[in-house]
């Protein structure tokens, strides 16, 4: 058991109790999907569908547009309706194709066969997985490739499987780990033999008992496996902090894991990597945490990238009439949609609602300069100091504080008095930085 | 007693000497014409020229870098005495250009598409499914231009939007960078017929979010003289080159087409409204 804390984080209400107990339902096909091509951080793929066209279940839609970008594929068999934009819910309009499915979800030629996986090299298995089009499913989205490709000179020697989930509200994690502990573990052996790496650790928060149970007894048969419980604190499961609290290696500011030879895969990328090279199924669903007291009876639900939220949520007994917020990921990190088209995306792990007597609406004070921001940012940074330079315009004040290291947790603004919206100004401070630099450059 | 006046000024004699040495010694040569410069560029430090305020702006064309009439927020006359100090003849009248807000669609006529509950600042806005308008080139009316001014030239109206007084506009294009929808352009101050519209969208769709978004129908662009309109992906887009005559503003179906002076009207209008507000 680690007995290592990293410095500062929250103790949000949790909420997990309404799903943590219901098995993953599989979605019924709704009558449309909405696929967004923007699915993965990095450049957006190209698309390759136009309005009219028939596709199969797996079938290419959009093509990587260069190393960091995946492919993005139809969910299922049926014709292209429109190529529009629509909300994406990581917060922007971005072009989709609305496919009407055909009801045959009929596979394209070559996918949803088993693969003989014992006789693949580590190329082979890192190809099927850039085809397969997956990126990490906890919600930053960025390509699982890339992640597989340290450059020269840098190699992992730990492979960290993240099924902390320290988001309130969330159990999708959860429930895949209780239901398919031998998948992950298998999905998670592949991404080991890429990078040959030697030793595993299934990550888990303590409030998930019967998780860290399952995962002990399914890791009992695999060498270089062990499962770590850990402390329930968020942001438990942020790269950075995971890597502290198991391996007391800190990633240098603006590096990433591999600069400390240690690689993160949350445990639904495992599963989609099982999926990928077990069977050759490209990413078409992941499991979506459908909660909070706006719908009537929460669930747990293998939906189909492109499902919107309003069907979702219709299955979930529709929304109650006081419900005044929806957010696409957790309360602390996620972001509020305004329309029901949006659509589950590969990085999209829950939608949380919230009635209007659980919202309290904006009003932001000065900073009173209490310090528990501070003392709760995960990243020791100094967010009180940065919002105000950031009031005023000082960005270049701002990047000198180290704002380009915020995780945007939201732990910051979870404790602070004034509810100064701390992470929003963080946002736009980073915009503002790319833009700097993009005029430099 | 004596002895210390002695001392004290055998001390000053000698310090002062070794100062007049060193000042001679480690003499800097500054140009005086930067200075000169320096004093008739009009001291707002703001920027528009590119360079670190006025000073810097002074050393640059003194140095060659940047031409007598570089600063854009300065008259004529400024540019005229710049280059009587440098020597050199000023080429061609140069028209003085100010910003021009190309969006019209206020709460009244606009759409929004939610309820925007956070940080009054464009920018900010905007990093949310790109501002709470339907439109997705509309101004967001929260006042980003309007604080970056260093003029005070930008008033935010009542209704939401974002209007330029020509009259204190020095054209340093500050807020052309700061807008976040990129819809703020400078123009001539003598042009006065503009299409107030950013939109590239289709023109059922501008008709479904705003009374007063430019639909593509051209009717304004064969009205005008050859080339001053052009259509743009959907939008009637002004060649400030050519001069419009007033009249085609009558031939806008959507009233997307106005006459600069007349339309600030409107915004005296509403600051009377709000100083009456304020008196109640």
């Amino acid at each position: 058991m680690s007995g290592r804390h990293f410095f500062g984080g929250v103790h949000p209400e949790y909420h997990k109790e309404m799903t943590a107990g219901k098995a993953i339902e599989a979605m019924p096909m709704p009558e449309k999907l909405i696929v967004h091509f923007a699915q993965n951080i990095g450049s957006m793929p190209t698309p390759l569908v136009k309005r009219g066209d028939q596709v199969k279940k797996g079938q290419v839609i959009a093509e990587a547009s260069g190393f960091v970008s995946v492919p993005v594929h139809a969910p299922t068999s049926g014709k292209v309706e429109a190529v529009d934009m629509f909300p994406n819910p990581v917060g922007a309009e971005t072009l989709a194709a609305v496919i009407a499915p055909d009801g045959e979800d009929a596979w394209a030629e070559g996918l949803n066969v088993e693969q003989d996986t014992d006789s693949m090299n580590g190329d082979q298995i890192k190809g099927l997985i850039r085809d397969a089009g997956l990126v990490g499913m906890g919600g930053a989205t960025f390509p699982t490739h890339v992640k597989l490709s340290p450059p020269e000179g840098k190699y992992i020697d730990t492979l960290i499987l993240n099924g902390a989930e320290c988001e309130p509200y969330l159990t999708a994690d959860h429930r895949l780990m209780l239901e398919h502990p031998a998948e992950i573990l298998e999905g998670a052996s592949f991404f080991a033999r890429v990078l040959d790496v030697k030793r595993v650790i299934v990550a888990i928060e303590k409030n998930k008992p019967d998780a860290i149970e399952k995962m002990k007894k399914a890791v009992e048969v695999k060498e270089g496996y062990s499962v770590e419980a850990l402390d329930v604190v968020y942001p438990q499961g942020a790269e950075k902090q995971l890597i502290f609290a198991l391996t007391g290696r800190r990633v240098p500011a603006g590096g990433l894991p591999m600069d400390v030879n240690v690689l993160v895969q949350n445990v639904g990328t495992a599963f989609a990597a099982y999926e990928a090279v077990r069977f050759k199924r490209p990413l078409l669903e992941r499991v979506v945490t459908v909660t909070g007291n706006g719908v009537a009876e929460p669930k747990n639900i293998r939906a189909r990238i492109g499902t919107r939220f309003e069907d979702m949520i219709d299955r979930c007994g529709g929304l109650a009439e006081d419900t005044v917020k929806v957010i696409s990921g957790g309360p602390m990190m996620g972001v509020a949609q305004y329309s029901l088209d949006a659509a589950v995306t590969k990085g999209t792990s829950g939608i949380v609602t919230l009635r209007k007597d659980e919202v309290v609406q904006f009003v932001s004070d000065p900073c009173i300069r209490c310090g528990r921001c501070v003392e709760a940012c995960p990243m020791r940074l100094n967010p009180s100091a940065l919002s105000i330079f950031i009031e005023m315009c000082h960005f270049e004040d701002a990047a000198e504080y180290h704002v380009t290291d915020c995780i945007e947790c939201g732990s910051c603004a979870y404790v602070c008095p004034s509810q100064r919206p701390l992470v929003h100004h963080f946002r736009r401070a980073k915009a503002e930085i790319r833009k700097m630099s993009r005029k430099a450059g | 007693m004596s002895t210390a006046v002695i001392v004290l000024a055998v001390l000053a004699f000698v310090l002062g000497l070794g100062l007049a040495v060193a000042a001679r010694i480690f003499a800097v040569n500054v140009d005086p014409r930067i200075e000169k410069i320096t004093e008739i560029l009009p001291g707002a430090n703001c920027g528009g020229c590119g360079y670190a305020g006025c000073s810097d702006l002074a050393k640059a064309i003194v140095e060659g870098k940047a031409g007598v009439d570089a600063c854009p927020v300065g008259s004529a006359e400024v540019a005229e005495k710049i280059a009587k100090i440098m020597g050199v003849e000023l080429s061609g009248d140069k028209v003085r250009k100010v910003a021009i807000v190309l969006c019209s669609g206020d709460d009244q006529v606009a759409s929004k598409k939610f309820y925007y509950n956070g940080i009054e600042d464009c920018a900010s806005a905007a990093l949310i499914f790109g501002g709470d308008k339907s439109c997705k080139y509309g101004c967001l009316g929260l006042g980003t231009c309007a604080d970056v001014c260093p003029f005070d030239a930008i008033d935010m109206l009542p209704s939401g939007l974002a209007r330029v007084d020509p009259e204190r506009c020095t054209g340093c294009g500050k807020c052309v960078d700061a807008c976040p929808k990129g819809i703020i352009k400078l123009v001539p101050i003598d042009r006065k017929v503009h299409v107030l519209c950013s939109s590239h969208d289709k023109g059922g769709k501008v008709r479904k979010i705003c009374k007063v978004g430019c639909i593509g129908c051209q009717k304004c662009a064969k009205e005008a003289p050859e080339g001053a309109i052009t259509m743009e992906e959907n939008l009637a887009v002004v060649n400030y080159d050519i001069e419009i005559p007033e009249s085609v503003a009558g031939v806008c179906p959507t009233h997307t087409i106005v006459i600069r002076g007349e339309h600030l009207e409107e915004v005296e209008a509403s600051e009377e409204a709000k100083a009456a507000g304020g008196a109640v």
